[in-house]
């Protein structure tokens, strides 16, 4: 390794460089700026805007800092004459076509052109010739253009092919002609579609949603972490006056590097949606009264008591979303105990629990986020991490760019930005053969033992050569990793999924994750919001119900926290049922639509991810704790607060906590001695009839990117996507559109469990035949049934 | 039982141009065949009778297996490839120093007289498209020359320009 280092000069200052390394990376570690516009460390070197130049000791004429790779004695000086004067030359250059309209720009205030413009321009411009004029092309509703600012630097289209992997804009014509954009003016597809906000020197590309609402120099930065996801991105919520403006990433190597997905960029546009609750509420004879947060505690607390009184607690239910915070999920679970209920989950998208008692403490990835990037080989079951936790779909691009075999099956075919195979499923069965079939190869080619409640099963399936390939591309890998991915819990049959992705993992010896969807499904498990668990995994002697069983057998009155079982339950139309049914529905929440309205009986209006304290912790399983970033919109309370409250009322005790911090405090003591291990022992599975065919057209779901929970389904600009805006359509494969008479239509009525809905239909080669696609989480998908299972379908 | 995707790739190409496009693509190593984008541009524009259209664009990316932006980045970029409708046959008079100095601004009234339409337009039959030239093309030795479909014609005189032009009846 010593070999590597080599000793160079910049600035007069002996500094040690590796070799490989570029003039301008060695100056960067060493604090040493050099003006820049196309170097982005994340992105290849273009040096196409030369405004590094810097002189070197011996050579003709400045070179390119970033283009230059270190050599040995070299000598640099980035602020001698011959530096100053060429890089004052390029700055003249560059802002000749620019329109320096600094004044109307958002990007005023951070922009590196107006920085260095500062440093390196002339206070007056010799060109007195007509500057060229860009027309602005419309690419989405994130991004906005305008193209005449563009200084050609490249970095979005290096972006675009590098990084998210889908090259959308691009530099068409030539000289004076040239210009960056899509030629064919459509908008951009890619889930880390903002990053080019940022990668933009200039304001060429700006946050759309954000134009014109501040002037950067007036907002506050605060540092929160992505309630969407369990990869946890770190961003900055920018506040103007305490309401967020907008989201910003947060350099974090081991977590999101430099980037973040439009999901965590976006939805804070969301938070003051209209639907958004203001004030405590009742409902009183059908109507809404506005009220004191006294009274509603009061009215709850006898709601809640009255329930217990006359039907015992067991009756009352405790939805609570995954992407709450752990102290909300920590007080919440000791609160619903607290009062004699453990029907308490987070876990609202599952319907088989049959594994729960055998279930690890918490899921987690199984490795560090940055480990991903090196695999040879993932097998992800059930998910499509490019959609579902962007960014770690963006470090398995960089491992199969890598050369890694990644390796999906899935009940659809998804659009990869990277190379993969993928293996269809049309059935919940059909896909639990399959993995019995690749454990088997395994089993074959190591002559290893299977668990006995598999064993059956894997004598039942047939091995062919694709799940041959499949095993032996696991097995040959020294670093894979099996992945339950988060959609594979809609399943009917998750238990064998997981039983048997657990098995496939172990017979390769290769790491096995499991993720779930939401911020802190993992902290949820720890902190005990499970019907069967209390913190840090211990047992609850007289467990509850699980969310799919409390819905189904309707309890009399349900807790509701930041959730929308109407759209998020596994089986909508049981959980829309049971909401109605229900004597008493009391709603912690953000936001209430007309569902919720007709249903709930009281609403506590719940600040938002931006205005609380919390912790979360993501699939890796780190701790990251953040502080309210805006202030509380109306008469909202944080989540721990309004427990708390619930809580010394129903005389819960020992739930008086001053902080969330203290909370958290509290609950890392009690989970200090857990150590995250996916091993599932002694699995216990349902019975179950493999050898049936249903021949009948199923039902198949995921749930979509921005459908994920209630603040991404208020954010305007991502429902606008083109991801948003296929998310509520029904898709087919063509054949068996064909064979249901739907090939023409351009609407189909659906019908399970007696309701019909409308759907509009989407002819798709991604599904599998003998499937229709209909999303989870979707407004407009209450009275439908469960998320697989069979479904009627007729043309409309 | 399990099925792999493959998503039907739906082609305007007809077989013809793809054996010629082919041609190109063997020029290179398989890994390269990215490189026969401008040969393959050139078979096509020449196929739909002088210009590219967005779907045919698309339809050369899908063949070279490359983003369809890459391949609008190059048909933009060079002065060869037309991205807009044009006549059918496009005429290229060189206008460069040595067919300048050989007579060639009367060669080029002559066409437009001819045709009765001015550089960078088309006839409205849109048999010919008389296309602005930026460039020497390269056949100084033989000035004043032009191009027909880059094909060259050298030596021109008036009454050669009109035989020629004659024979794209
Ligand atoms: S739009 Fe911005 S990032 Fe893209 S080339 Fe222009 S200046 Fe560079
Ligand atoms: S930063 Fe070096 S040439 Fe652009
Ligand atoms: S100047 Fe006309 S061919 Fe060279």
């Amino acid at each position: 390794m010593t070999d590597d280092i080599i000793t160079i000069e910049i600035d007069g200052r002996t500094l040690q460089a590796r070799k490989g390394q570029t003039v301008i990376q060695v100056a960067d570690e060493a604090g040493i700026h050099i003006p820049r516009f196309c170097y982005h460390k994340k992105l290849s070197v273009a040096a196409n805007c030369r405004m590094c130049l810097v002189e070197m000791e011996k050579a003709p004429k400045p070179v390119a800092a970033c283009a230059t790779p270190v050599m040995a004695g070299m000598k640099i000086k980035t602020r001698s004459e011959q530096a100053r004067e060429a890089q004052k030359g390029v700055m003249e250059f560059l802002l000749i076509n620019h329109p320096l309209d600094c004044p109307i720009c958002d990007q005023g205030g951070e922009c590196e052109l107006q920085d260095l413009a500062l440093g390196y321009g002339k206070d007056v411009s010799r060109f007195t010739e007509a500057k060229r004029v860009v027309f602005d092309e419309d690419i989405g509703p994130l991004v906005s253009t305008d193209m005449t600012r563009c200084i050609h630097c490249t970095r979005c289209v290096r972006f675009g092919e590098e990084i998210a992997g889908l090259r959308e804009l691009g530099a068409t014509g030539r000289g004076e002609n040239m210009r960056i954009g899509t030629y064919v003016k459509k908008a951009m597809a890619s889930e880390l579609s903002g990053n080019v906000i940022d990668v933009c020197p200039v304001g060429a590309l700006n946050n759309k949603p954000y134009r014109f609402s501040a002037r950067t120099w007036e907002l506050s930065q605060h540092a929160v972490i992505s309630p969407h996801d369990c990869v946890g991105s770190n961003f900055y919520l920018h506040t103007l006056r305490g309401k967020v403006q907008r989201a910003v990433p947060r350099e974090n190597e081991a977590i999101n590097e430099t980037w973040l997905a439009d999901r965590d960029r976006f939805s804070c546009h969301g938070i003051y949606s209209e639907q958004r609750i203001a004030q405590p509420q009742l409902k009183e004879r059908g109507k809404w009264r506005k009220v004191s947060w006294d009274e509603a505690i009061e009215v709850t607390v006898e709601r809640l008591q009255s329930v217990i009184a006359s039907r015992g607690s067991e009756t009352i239910g405790a939805l609570i979303s995954p992407s709450a915070t752990l102290e909300e999920h920590y007080l919440f679970q000791c609160l619903l105990r607290g009062i004699g209920s453990s029907n308490i989950d987070h876990r609202l998208q599952q319907c088989d629990f049959s594994h729960d008692e055998t279930m690890p403490v918490a899921p987690w990835l199984g490795m560090d986020l940055n480990a991903v990037e090196n695999l040879q080989a993932v097998l992800i079951v059930g998910g499509n991490p490019r959609k579902d936790q962007p960014l770690l779909g963006h470090r398995l691009r960089k491992a199969a760019l890598r050369g890694a075999a990644i390796m999906y099956v899935n009940h659809r075919a998804y659009d990869l930005n990277h190379l993969a195979e993928q293996y269809l499923a049309a059935t919940c069965d059909d896909l639990v053969i399959q993995l019995a079939a690749i454990a088997k190869a395994l089993m074959q080619k190591t002559n290893r033992a299977v668990p006995d409640a598999l064993q059956g099963l894997l004598e039942q399936v047939e091995v062919d050569e694709q799940q041959k390939t499949i095993a032996e591309n696991l097995h040959k890998a020294d670093r894979a990793l099996v992945l339950i991915g988060s959609q594979a819990s809609l399943s009917p049959l998750y238990s064998y999924i997981v039983a048997l992705s657990h098995c496939i993992a172990s017979l390769a010896s290769v790491s096995f994750g499991t993720i779930h969807i939401g911020a802190n499904a993992t902290g949820a498990c720890l902190a005990g919001a499970l019907p069967h668990r209390k913190v840090a995994g211990t047992a609850d002697e007289q467990p509850g119900l699980s969310a799919h069983k409390m819905l189904q057998s309707a309890r009399r009155a349900y807790l509701l926290f930041n959730v929308e079982p109407e759209l998020e339950a596994w089986d909508t139309a049981t959980a829309h049922r049971a909401m109605h049914e229900a004597e008493a529905i009391i709603a912690i929440s953000n936001f209430a639509s007309p569902t919720m309205r007709e249903y709930a009986d009281i609403l506590l209006p719940l600040a938002s991810f931006a205005e609380t304290d919390g912790t979360y912790i993501n699939a890796e399983g780190r701790w990251q704790s953040f502080t309210a970033a805006a202030k509380i919109q109306d008469d909202a309370q944080p989540g721990w607060k309004i427990l708390r409250l619930l809580a010394d009322r129903l005389n819960v005790s020992d739930l008086a906590f001053n902080s969330a911090a203290a909370i958290s405090k509290v609950l890392r003591e009690q989970c200090r001695n857990v150590v995250l291990n996916n091993t599932v022992a002694n699995i216990k599975l349902p019975q179950h009839d493999f050898s049936a065919h249903n021949r009948r057209l199923q039902r198949i779901a995921d749930i979509p990117i921005y459908s994920t929970d209630a603040v991404v389904r208020r954010s305007l600009p991502l429902q606008q996507t083109i991801d948003g805006m296929e998310a509520d359509k029904a898709s087919i494969h063509p054949q068996t559109a064909a064979e249901y008479k739907l090939e023409t239509s351009e609407y189909v009525s659906v019908t399970q469990n007696g309701n019909t809905i409308e759907f509009s239909l989407q002819l798709n080669e991604a599904i599998p035949e003998g499937c229709i696609w209909i999303g989870l989480g979707v407004p407009g998908t209450e009275a439908l049934g469960p998320a697989f299972g069979d479904i009627e379908v007729s043309a409309s | 039982m399990i099925e792999k995707v493959i998503l039907d790739q739906q082609t305007v190409l007809p077989s013809e141009v793809l054996a010629k496009i082919d041609k190109h693509i063997a020029k290179f190593p398989p890994e390269h065949k990215r490189s026969a984008m401008i040969g393959a541009l050139t078979v096509v524009q020449h196929f739909n009778k002088g210009y590219l259209t967005v779907a045919l664009m698309d339809a050369v990316a899908d063949y070279l297996d490359m983003p369809e932006i890459a391949v609008y980045e190059v048909a933009s970029f060079y002065s060869m490839f037309e991205t807009e409708e044009v006549g059918e046959n496009s005429i290229s008079v060189c206008t460069n120093v040595s067919c300048m100095l050989r007579g060639a601004d009367a060669i080029l009234h002559h066409i437009e007289n001819r045709l009765g339409i001015q550089v960078g337009q088309s006839t409205e039959d849109g048999k010919f498209y008389l296309k602005q030239e930026e460039e020497c093309l390269a056949a100084c030795c033989n000035a004043p020359m032009m191009q027909i479909n880059h094909e060259y014609y050298e030596n021109l005189t008036p009454e050669k320009v009109d035989e020629i032009l004659d024979q794209f009846k």
